[in-house]
């Protein structure tokens, strides 16, 4: 596979750029693999990525029931940012967040992350309360941001609204310089590229029927393409986790909801950073294309249905025009939905499972992409050795157990 | 949108209700012997099932009684409202 460089552009350039070869292979499933990751997402790639690139593990094959990265990696708000309260997650997402620095490098594929800063506004007292402790907390942690005052975010995104006589008036808010967006597609794309030069074989148009076990150790799966064996199996399926579980015989504390985002028509550039709040519930930021990129928080009930509901539609672009009353004459392009696998205490499960050999990675519910490669790493080093990497050791399934949970409701909260 | 049956009030917009979990979990009833995982089992432990799903219902805007719905979960579809305590209805799974 050829390196990408601005001599491969200019090779290419002369045969009018015909000749690109296919990013990834897509061959047929082999009878037998070491490892199988079950979800073709970005944090199943980046699973595969770091296991064949870390871990030395290169007999892999990451089964996608649909195509790669058309679940929740193509349809989220592409937010990356780490100010998480508590040190595990803080640690967990900085991690991520110090691989996102480099991974355009790494991979060799241009995942586009830009780090234009996110703010998180605080709309009360108690909401500025909050910003600073948790600002505090993230220092101590070695993560970067600071407290803002409504002057200097009015100097910044003009655009906003900090009047104070509006009906939820901007007191301040906390702000990430390293936080930022990336490209959600080149991700899965990037990491699957990376994952198949070092010999992946990812397998789309390949669902998981069924989970094989004998004495209470995995053997392998049962597939739409036929059975294939591993003794090492990892699930990362997002929303569809309960259903995973289901099959290997074992409940998650988890439930499934819908959540979902729109995109308007392209505009002239109009806002340069990411702006969140979690009083009037609603985020936005503007791709490199111009379309203002809108989320707000997921259905109340449960769903699979990957579609949102149209009071979550109101309650969203109501709360960006709260924040924003310039934006009430744009036109909306589209509209979807995902299904996010949220947990009762706002944090991922990442870890091994009741039956030997089977690991899950789940639970990231509304905020996972910004995880996407600090997930990977994780999960490869507990796939690989068959115990917690350091950093996902407090985010085991046995948390629920123990009571050692971690309330992240305040960062993950709406801001994903 | 979804219409919501209260079996009180009848059809109303689903902006009048707030939901509330999964149905028919019973609270167990000699609580200090419990074990940590009988706990986790009841506090956390879901069966999020992908299709038919009895769940809660509160009528938060209009009588702000509870009461259990049968809907699938992929379709959205609601086959049928029942008051707390009652058996409810065996729907299809379409």
């Amino acid at each position: 596979m050829s390196k990408y460089s601005i001599f491969s552009l200019a090779r290419n350039a002369m045969s009018f750029h015909q000749n690109w070869e296919k990013v990834w292979r897509s061959p047929e499933p082999k009878k037998q693999y070491d490892v199988i990751i079950v979800g073709g997402g970005g944090h199943g790639l980046a699973t595969a990525y770091y296991l064949a690139k870390e871990h030395g593990i290169k007999n892999i094959a990451v089964l996608e029931k649909g195509w790669i990265g058309g679940g929740n990696t193509g349809r989220n708000t592409t937010i990356v940012r780490s100010n998480y309260l508590w040190d595990e997650s803080a640690h967990l997402y900085e991690k991520a967040m110090k691989l996102w620095e480099g991974l355009s490098q790494d991979l060799n594929y241009n995942v586009m992350f830009s780090q234009r800063g996110v703010y998180n506004l605080g709309h009360n007292l108690q909401d500025m309360r909050d910003i600073e402790r948790r600002v505090n907390a993230n220092r101590l942690n070695g993560i970067d941001g600071y407290v803002v005052g409504p002057e200097e975010i009015k100097r910044a995104i003009p655009a906003l609204n900090v009047d104070a006589g509006c009906r939820y008036p901007v007191l301040g808010a906390s702000f990430q310089p390293r936080a930022g967006v990336a490209r959600h597609d080149a991700v899965a794309w990037g990491f699957a590229r990376g994952a198949d030069q070092h010999g992946v074989d990812i397998i789309q148009n390949c669902e998981v029927t069924a989970i094989r076990q004998e004495n209470g150790e995995v053997t392998g799966v049962e597939t739409s393409k036929g059975t294939i064996l591993a003794k090492k199996v990892g699930v990362v399926v997002a929303g569809h986790c309960s259903v995973l579980a289901d099959m290997a015989g074992f409940r998650m504390p988890i439930e499934s909801h819908p959540l979902q985002a729109l995109v308007s028509e392209p505009i002239k550039p109009v806002l340069d950073t990411v702006v969140m709040s979690n009083a009037v519930h609603g985020y936005v930021s503007q791709s490199d294309k111009g379309d203002l990129v809108i989320g707000a928080g997921i259905d109340s009930y449960t769903g699979y249905g990957q579609r949102g509901s149209f009071s979550g539609i109101e309650h969203t672009v109501a709360a960006i025009i709260e924040m924003f009353p310039i934006f009430s004459r744009v036109r909306m392009n589209r509209q979807w939905g995902g299904i996010v696998d949220t947990t009762p205490d706002a944090c991922p499960i990442i870890g091994n499972t009741p039956v030997k050999g089977l690991y899950f990675n789940c639970g990231w519910g509304t905020g996972g992409f910004k995880a996407t490669p600090g997930s990977g790493w994780v999960f490869a080093h507990n796939i690989a050795t068959g115990a917690p990497h350091e950093l996902n050791a407090a985010f085991g399934l046995d948390r629920f157990t123990s009571g050692f949970l971690i309330d992240e409701h305040g960062a993950a909260g709406v801001a994903h | 949108m979804l219409l919501i049956e209260c079996p009180w009030c009848g059809e109303r917009d689903e902006s009048e209700f707030s939901y509330a979990g999964e149905a028919h979990i019973a609270r167990p009833l000699e609580t200090e012997k419990l074990s940590d995982e009988e706990w986790a089992n009841y506090l956390f432990l879901r069966k999020n099932i992908k299709g038919l799903h009895r769940e809660q219902w509160n009528h938060a805007a209009g009588c702000r009684r509870y009461f259990n719905v049968e809907r699938n979960t992929v379709s959205y579809k609601i086959s049928g409202s029942y008051k707390i305590g009652e058996q409810g209805p065996v729907g299809d799974d379409t």
